[in-house]
């Protein structure tokens, strides 16, 4: 038993409604009980769907658990079919079904359904989401896939993106861009969009674009043993990383690597001299592996951060982000325990977290501003422009993204020169954010500033007033490093000297 | 007038004629198909902010988790008093032993929440599956908890219950623990807001009723306690085991319909002040001016409301309430009025005042009720959250029901307000121009 309190992972059989409600003409009958429904709403209203996800549930009931709730699914699995007349069904149960052992893949692959019946077997009590989609959707290539005269022209599969994907929608757009400036065509983009047709034609692509790791790998791996497909390693989120992406694919192609800079702008952004604060912001990062990878690429090489700590949530990505981390000269954080990743946080103090929609809160509990980067994120994650996060335009949203939730340079320089104006005092927060940064900053909580609780230091009055004066944003790391410096010094009163001779100290 | 009866409705003038023939005996549609609803755990959402020194601790799987996490929606407490301890592959093979790895996540749980003084082991589909005894687990740590922290246990699984169910489980495991008691008390179930609690108790303390408690209470030393000169009245449609547990204890119903509008709060009040012998006249004085306040509110969303028709989704058990409210106060033609259970014992008393007509249905069969909904092309429909998008995508009106739970919608002062949670999403639709000039 193992006590949760937020999850970045829902169970495996959300996973394969991930890839259900990203496909059309497929339909995923699932035994489950009723509660299990509540899944529709992760669609419908986090991403703001029109149409209900293509899954029944049995709903099965304690009454029937005595009785026969096999029956019910066979009921179920063929009352959608008759309704929905999908051109194949994916079936499964969920974490109580499993638990029942009714066996609905075995049920359904009986009852001669005249459309291909997939079965899925998620285990609930040991996997998550990702795999629930990775697993999904591999089980879909392999019953449907099949080799195949190659186009004429070269063409690729766009593989990995799924409903409720961080930015999946506007990736593909981009990604479709950069093959299309080398002249290379999307045979088949799945499970997006994709019915159980387009699967069948997979093998008429020369190469696979892996864009999702977390949930296309396995698809991609199968197909490039069974059908002969090689498939892409780098994905191109950032300047860098879509540089090598376009290297790679002319490589695995053979055409001339083509890449239209006319359109990105990060480079310039992040060399013009307002971008001179951002120099050595000290960023936290987590979230799934292969959106971390990225971002720490970005916030070190393109962005000039100090990246501080790394981690992620999928522990299939934990040997990427280990070895990663050994390159940053940090520990990699490898947990789906919230409450861990905030301990985290609050010790590293950052001056800014990329994350998910949970760093999010921990940021907001801790004044720290923070920028989302991956998946779990919520309704305000799925904007209505295009905002994706590879290829150019991606480098350029990035960019922007993760600028906002700090104070901007000149407002910065501003509120060192105006400091005691009422109107740059430390309730006013940045002013692009109106009123709504001075909640955060006004909720201060213990963990926020750990150095606090250092007993056996004391702050006298004046060296605390010098302190008030340093922006607010700052100051929580200015109190921690004269604390620091005090205790090394084996002091135990903080003066106004002691706080100058600890900011000499840390300079840089 | 004896007390089993409905309240006769005072002042006929202020309110429209009582209907001729309501709709208790009206047949019921039931069919038996896909459920589109929220278990039992969903109430854990409101219950923990309701009962301030309680924390909730699901036994169940990442599915329960991620359940309420999702119904949720935002995440405003970043350490919230509630959690799953969530079941692996060892505890249901049987290899670790499941009473002893609960209470050692209890033990962690409570060390580092020291303001916790009510536990809820609350049991799920896969805990009610594998039949871990939770009865036993809270009578465990219980004893060995008491007297700081009281441990209950009660199921919110969507195997044995439909979304509000799960606040019925809830307070009905309470009721055996209350103290004993023969005074003479006025016991008001349900959780509503602080705001919209604290003005039901202004009411009923100015008619004179005295003694009277909340179940559940704000904190566990409430001091609340039941016996046989109880009387209590629901504020909830959906209390039908909770009812059960206090009459058990001794403790009288009140029926009454339920206080949503003017003209159920009205009911509502009258019925207990009925019961108190409080006299028409100071009932009246008390109530005048909120109930010509709450017509007002009313009568705004009601030029919007009016002759509009409405389609009730199950989902709340508050369905039969609401529509005789839509329809008597604001106007409105139900199509169709169909809940999760009903329960003529506590929902009667609206059914009596619910115009027969509208198809009344229990239960649900999610593809054959919306063929109904697509057929019938209501100008509101009531529905979850997984149905509303799709049918306004199909160009009908809705209004998501889970925020009629946990919105203030109860007596006078709400009373524009609900009414208004129906206006709104017409009213938008009103407003919004979409297409080109011409």
């Amino acid at each position: 038993m193992k006590l949760s309190v937020w999850t970045y992972e829902g169970p495996p059989h959300v996973g394969a409604l991930r890839v259900a409600t990203a496909m059309k003409g497929l339909h995923y009958v699932l035994h489950a009980p009723q509660g299990d429904t509540y899944a529709d709403l992760l669609f419908t209203m986090i991403e703001r769907r029109d149409h209900r996800p293509p899954v029944t549930y049995t709903t099965f009931q304690a009454r029937d658990l005595g009785a026969d709730t096999a029956n019910l699914f066979k009921t179920a699995c063929q009352n959608a079919y008759d309704r929905f007349k999908p051109q194949a069904i994916i079936v499964g149960a969920s974490c109580t079904a499993e638990l029942i052992q009714d066996d609905p893949g075995g049920m359904a692959e009986t009852m001669g359904l005249p459309v291909p019946v997939i079965p899925l077997d998620l285990p609930s009590y040991q996997r998550k989401e990702n795999f629930g989609a990775d697993e999904t959707f591999f089980q879909i290539v392999r019953h449907l896939a099949r080799p195949m005269e190659r186009t004429q022209h070269v063409s690729c599969n766009l593989i990995g993106p799924t409903a409720l994907g961080f930015r999946h929608r506007d990736d593909i757009t981009e990604v479709a861009a950069l093959l299309e400036d080398m002249g290379i065509s999307v045979n088949v983009c799945a499970p997006y969009d994709a019915t159980p047709q387009d699967i069948t034609r997979l093998g008429a692509a020369h190469f696979n674009i892996l864009m999702y790791p977390e949930t296309g790998e396995s698809a991609c791996r199968w197909m490039e043993r069974e059908l002969g497909q090689p498939f892409t390693k780098v994905v191109p989120i950032g300047v860098g990383a879509t540089l090598d992406f376009v290297a790679e694919v002319a490589e695995i192609a053979g055409v001339k690597p083509q890449f239209d800079k006319t359109r990105l702008r990060l480079p310039w952004y992040a060399s013009s001299v307002d971008s001179t604060y951002l120099t050595g912001k000290r960023v936290f990062i987590f979230g799934d592996g292969t959106h971390v990878a990225a971002a720490a690429r970005i916030a070190r090489d393109e962005m000039g951060f100090e990246v501080v700590g790394i981690g992620c949530y999928n522990r299939e990505m934990a040997r990427l982000v280990r070895n990663l981390a050994k390159d940053y000269g940090v520990d990699a954080l490898i947990t789906d325990d919230y409450l861990e990743v905030e301990r985290c946080i609050a010790g590293l103090a950052p001056e800014m977290i990329l994350g998910t929609q949970m760093e999010r809160h921990i940021g907001k509990r801790l004044g720290i501003p923070c920028a989302v980067i991956s998946s779990p994120v919520h309704v305000q994650d799925f904007p209505a422009r295009y905002a994706p996060q590879m290829g150019s335009e991606g480098a350029n949203v990035i960019f922007d993204t993760w600028v906002h939730p700090l104070v901007m340079g000149l407002e910065e320089h501003l509120l060192h020169m105006f400091r005691d104006d009422f109107e740059f005092n430390d309730a006013a927060g940045p002013s692009h954010h109106g009123g709504t940064a001075l909640q955060s900053t006004n909720e201060p909580t213990e963990t926020a500033e750990p150095a606090q609780q250092t007993a056996d230091i004391i702050w006298l009055a004046d060296a605390e007033k010098e302190l008030r004066k340093i922006p607010f944003f700052v100051r929580g790391k200015a109190r921690r490093n004269t604390e620091l410096f005090a205790t090394n010094q084996g002091m135990h009163e903080i003066s106004i000297d002691t706080l100058y001779e600890a900011k000499a100290y840390y300079a840089r | 007038m004896t007390r089993h009866e409905t309240p006769e409705i005072p002042n006929p003038d202020m309110v429209p004629a009582p209907s001729t023939k309501g709709c208790r005996n009206a047949p019921i549609l039931k069919q038996r198909g896909q459920h589109e609803v929220f278990c039992g755990l969903t109430g854990i959402i409101w219950l923990h902010r309701k009962m301030q020194d309680a924390f909730f601790l699901v036994v169940g799987s990442r599915t329960c988790a991620h359940l309420l996490q999702s119904a949720a929606g935002v995440m405003i407490f970043a350490e919230p008093r509630f959690g799953t301890a969530i079941l692996e592959e060892g505890d249901l093979a049987g290899l670790k032993n499941a009473q002893d790895e609960l209470e050692r996540v209890v033990q962690d749980l409570l060390a580092r929440r020291t303001d916790i003084r009510q536990l809820f082991l609350v049991g799920s589909c896969p805990s009610e599956v594998i039949k871990l005894d939770l009865a036993r687990a809270a009578e465990r740590l219980s004893a060995q908890y008491a007297p700081k922290v009281r441990v209950l246990n009660y199921s919110g699984s969507g195997i044995e219950t439909t979304f509000t169910e799960g606040e019925d489980a809830c307070l009905a495991a309470m009721v055996p623990v209350l103290p004993d008691t023969d005074a003479r008390q006025l016991l008001m179930v349900g959780a509503l807001p602080d705001v919209v609690e604290d003005q039901a108790l202004d009411l009923l303390a100015k008619l004179g009723i005295e003694n009277v408690s909340v179940l559940p209470a704000r904190t566990l030393d409430s001091g609340i306690s039941v016996g046989p000169n109880t009387v209590f009245a629901l504020t909830q449609p959906f209390l039908g085991g909770t009812h059960a547990a206090l009459e058990r204890r001794g403790a009288r119903h009140i029926p009454a319909p339920f206080p949503f509008g003017e003209e159920g709060t009205t009911a509502w009040l009258l019925a207990v002040a009925q019961e108190f012998g409080v006299d028409q006249a100071h009932f009246d004085a008390v109530t005048d001016a909120p109930r010509a306040r709450a017509r007002r509110a009313i009568a705004k969303a009601g030029e919007t409301l009016s002759s509009k028709s409405i389609f009730f989704f199950p989902d709340s058990q508050m369905e039969i309430p609401l529509a005789r409210f839509l329809t008597r106060e604001c106007g409105m033609q139900a199509i169709e009025v169909s809940a999760p259970f009903i329960h003529k014992g506590i929902v009667g008393p609206d059914m009596d005042l619910l115009d027969e007509g509208p198809t009344i249905a229990e239960g649900q069969d999610v593809d054959l009720q919306l063929d109904r909904c697509r057929n019938a092309r209501p100008d509101l429909t009531v529905c979850g959250l997984g149905l509303a998008n799709p049918l306004e995508a199909e160009g009908l009106a809705t209004k998501w029901a889970i925020e009629l739970v946990f919105s203030p919608v109860h007596f006078y002062e709400q009373a524009g307000d609900l009414a208004g949670l129906f206006s709104r999403p017409l009213r938008r639709r009103e407003m919004l121009r979409l297409e080109a000039a011409e």
